[in-house]
C-alpha cells in the first residue's frame, strides 16, 4: 500500500501561459518514456526480481508517480486559463476537440499509451537493462524539453526531474552489480 | 584538457547542406556514466541544498542547460 502526501516533490511555477509547451511535455506524460510508462514498467517487474533489489524498483516506481503529478501539475497550469483559440493556435485544437482541457495518457504527437512501451521479461539483467535505458532516454527527453522551453521557471523543475532520472539510472546499474555478485570478491588478474 | 560532462564532435559539413550548418555537435555524458558502484563517504550537498538539487551527492550532481543557447 501507499501512503500519500498531499505535495508536490518540487515545486512547479510557470512563468507564462504557454499551451505549447504544454503540448510537449505530454510527452513525459504518456509516452514511451514518460513517468506512466516508467512507474507501470517498475512497480510490475517488481515481483519476479531477486528479494535484493525489490526495494529499489518499489522506490523509485513510487518517486516516478511523483513526477508524473509534477508533470501534470505543469501541464494543467500552461492550458487552464488559455482559450479554445489560444489552444488551436498552439496545435492543441484535436486535443481539445475531443478531451477539452482535461490532460490524457498519450505522446506529443497524440499518440495515445499502451503497455506495449513497457517490457517484462523476467530475466532479471534485461529487466534492470530495460530500466537504465529508459531512464537514460526520459533523460534526453528532459534535455530536449528544456532545449525547447524559454520558461526560467519551469525548466528549474525539470533541471530537478532531469537530475532525478541520472540518479535513477546509476542506482539501477548498482542493482546489477549486486546481482552479479561480484562487488565484494577480490580480482585477479 | 579539462573532465567536461558534455562531449564534442565535428560532423561533416556539405557543400550544398540546406541549412546553416552546426559546426560543432555536442552530447551529454553524465556524471554516473563514470561513478561504478558508489563508494562510501562521498561528499554531500546540505539537506536544503540537495532538495533543490534533486541529489544528495555532489559527485551525482549534473547540471543542464540548452546547448543551443547561442543560436536562440
Amino acid at each position: 500500500m501507499w501512503v500519500y502526501e498531499k505535495k508536490l516533490q518540487y515545486p512547479v511555477r510557470v512563468s507564462q501561459c504557454n499551451p505549447r509547451l504544454a503540448k510537449f511535455l505530454i510527452e513525459q506524460y504518456g509516452g514511451a518514456d514518460g513517468e506512466l510508462a516508467a512507474a507501470l514498467r517498475y512497480l510490475n517487474q517488481r515481483y519476479t526480481i531477486p528479494d535484493k533489489v525489490i526495494g529499489l524498483l518499489t522506490d523509485i516506481g513510487t518517486e516516478e508517480f511523483a513526477h508524473l503529478e509534477m508533470i501534470a501539475t505543469m501541464v494543467y497550469k500552461l492550458t487552464k486559463d488559455a482559450t479554445p483559440e489560444q489552444l488551436k493556435e498552439a496545435g492543441l485544437g484535436a486535443h481539445y476537440a475531443d478531451h477539452d482541457k482535461a490532460l490524457f495518457y498519450h505522446n506529443a504527437a497524440g499518440v495515445p499509451f499502451t503497455a506495449t512501451y513497457i517490457q517484462a521479461k523476467g530475466d532479471p539483467i534485461a529487466d534492470l537493462y530495460e530500466d537504465i535505458a529508459a531512464e537514460e532516454k526520459a533523460r534526453a527527453t528532459y534535455q530536449w524539453l528544456i532545449d525547447m522551453s524559454d520558461d526560467p521557471f519551469l525548466n528549474e523543475s525539470l533541471a530537478f526531474l532531469r537530475e532525478r532520472e541520472v540518479v535513477h539510472s546509476q542506482r539501477f546499474r548498482e542493482a546489477v552489480e549486486i546481482l552479479k555478485e561480484a562487488r565484494e570478491q577480490k580480482r585477479f588478474f | 584538457m579539462a573532465f567536461t560532462n558534455r562531449k564534442t564532435y565535428t560532423p561533416f559539413i556539405g557543400r550544398y547542406d540546406p541549412c546553416q550548418p552546426i559546426r560543432v555537435k555536442t552530447y551529454e555524458t553524465p556524471p554516473h556514466l563514470y561513478l561504478g558502484f558508489q563508494p562510501p563517504g562521498l561528499e554531500q550537498f546540505s539537506p536544503k541544498e540537495a532538495l533543490k538539487r534533486g541529489t544528495l551527492w555532489k559527485a551525482l550532481y549534473s547540471p543542464y542547460t540548452s546547448p543551443y543557447g547561442d543560436y536562440r
